[in-house]
């Protein structure tokens, strides 16, 4: 098993959860090899467990939960901005810096 | 545990005086009645000025429900909900009832100062009330999640779903809901259910909230929901759907409807129809009032953003997800779910924690939310049809 800060909710899934914050800069543990954290993400955020092709199915708790909408790299940060929902579209407001200290 | 006897056999963990409003121009002078009497008596209300049978009912159920002892009614006068048939409604329930109208009785002024009166009254006999003893089995338990984020679905849910597993074991009857908020989950759910006929209405039920939501544009999902680092509705709702825990689903019902014994029931909460009157719950204590409509004493609301809500008429035990949050907040939550993520407690243990916490609220013992004096109300307008036939099949 990989980094202890990293959650695998279920063995099919290809995507971790994080336990807690992790700064950007920092290296992760993925089962594929270290990956370099590009920003800093907050506990309950995703990562790419390996790399996830355009339009891939992401799988979290064993279920699918929306499609990559661009290829996903690694360790990079799986959110609003690389993957759709399958059902209704996500509304969210823009970053800010508030999100990334929780 | 004790509670308060009613003539339908069931029993109130609390006796309170229900003051409501009957359309938005009666609420001023309704919250200025129960202003001096904020312990012992609660508002609620129906804003609106056109008729809806949905209305009605929810009111003449909240009314009714168990933990309501007394009721005063503030109509306006030319509204128009029928605030004679939900005085008849009440009064049938062997409660005291009174009904205030402003245009008849004197303005602002007078009506608060009878109502007032009222109060002090109907209160004042309340407290002399004798109480029997209460078994959990007797328990009609909501739960509801709000302001989610990632880890939601981690700590709160699952630990709730193992507090409605034993409560369920237990006799009681528990209630998950927002079949918005379980778009996703629609096959493993209706897999769960006692009959094959209810797995399909099931399955109908969550088809429903998936195009409402897709007419309306929008899922039920804030902007909080994807900072805390939820993704899709999806997502949220395999994190929601962890509230269910693992019994077998008795039956589904929708809001006002009261399950006929023990076991697990899902809400359906979406309207039934064209879609009409904009979204099904348009925040958190939409769906709370309905759980309470369906005769639940109490209400599990599990947050990982951090809600600070209550309700008027029935405790709601708040559960913190996010061990961060649950920092910020504590003086707001009931339990530290988010320990699950640091302290390296197990879902189990937090899920006993949640049934014992039941337990001593339901014998009394008031919730965060209960001592900061939140009763938050909120009713909209729907539409329903009758449950078919297939939706309780025990």
């Amino acid at each position: 098993m990989p980094d202890p800060r990293l959650l695998l909710l279920s063995p099919g899934d290809t995507v971790f959860v994080l336990r807690g914050a992790v700064e950007a800069g920092e290296t992760v543990a993925l089962e594929a090899g270290a990956a370099v954290m590009p920003a800093r993400l907050g506990l309950g955020h995703k990562i790419a467990r390996a790399a996830i092709a355009k339009g891939e199915r992401i799988v979290k708790y064993g279920a699918p939960i929306g499609r990559a909408t661009e290829d996903i790299a690694a360790g990079a940060h799986v959110h609003v901005h690389n993957v759709a929902s399958d059902y209704t579209p996500t509304y969210a407001l823009a970053a800010t810096s508030e999100d990334v200290a929780r | 545990m004790r509670g308060y006897p009613r003539s339908d056999g069931r029993k109130g963990i609390r006796n309170l005086v229900a003051v409501a409003y009957l359309v938005e121009c009666a609420h001023h002078v309704a919250r200025k009645i129960v202003e001096p009497h904020d312990a012992a008596a609660h508002l609620i209300g129906f804003p609106g000025c056109f008729p809806n049978a949905y209305a009605q009912r929810m009111m003449e159920r909240l009314c009714t429900h168990p933990n309501v002892g007394a009721v005063v009614l503030v109509s306006l006068g030319c509204e128009s909900f029928d605030r004679h048939r939900l005085a008849e409604t009440v009064r049938a329930s062997g409660r005291a009832v009174e009904t205030l109208v402003i245009q008849r009785d004197g303005g602002t002024r007078a009506t608060v100062e009878a109502g007032r009166a009222m109060v002090a009254r109907m209160a004042a006999r309340l407290a002399e009330a004798q109480t029997l003893p209460m078994d959990i089995s007797e328990l009609v338990v909501g739960t509801v999640c709000g302001g989610s984020d990632g880890t939601s679905g981690l700590t709160g849910n699952p630990a709730v779903g193992v507090a409605f597993d034993r409560l369920v074991e237990a006799g009681a009857a528990c209630i998950f809901e927002e079949t918005g908020e379980l778009i996703g989950c629609e096959d493993i759910m209706a897999a769960r259910a006692a009959t094959p006929e209810l797995g399909a209405e099931i399955r109908a039920s969550v088809d429903k909230a998936a195009r409402y939501y897709a007419t309306l544009g929008f899922g039920s999902f804030a902007a909080g929901n994807a900072e805390g680092g939820l993704t899709t509705i999806e997502e949220k709702s395999l994190g929601a759907y962890a509230k269910s825990g693992q019994s077998a689903i008795s039956g589904l019902i929708k809001p006002g409807d009261i399950p006929p014994r023990g076991g697990l029931y899902l809400m359906d909460v979406v309207p039934d129809g064209e879609v009409r009157y904009g979204f099904p719950n348009i925040s958190d204590n939409a769906e709370i009032v309905e759980m309470m409509a369906s005769g639940a004493h109490l209400t599990l609301f599990v947050t990982g953003r951090g809600s600070v809500v209550g309700s008027a008429l029935a405790p709601v035990v708040k559960i913190a997800a996010n061990p961060h949050m649950y920092a910020r907040l504590a003086e707001d939550m009931d339990v530290n779910a988010g320990r699950i993520l640091t302290e390296g407690a197990s879902v189990e243990e937090v899920g006993a924690e949640i049934v014992d916490l039941v337990r001593r609220v339901a014998d009394g013992h008031p919730t965060k939310s209960e001592e900061l004096g939140h009763t938050e109300f909120i009713l909209t307008y729907k539409t329903f049809e009758p449950l078919g036939p297939a939706c309780l099949p025990l």
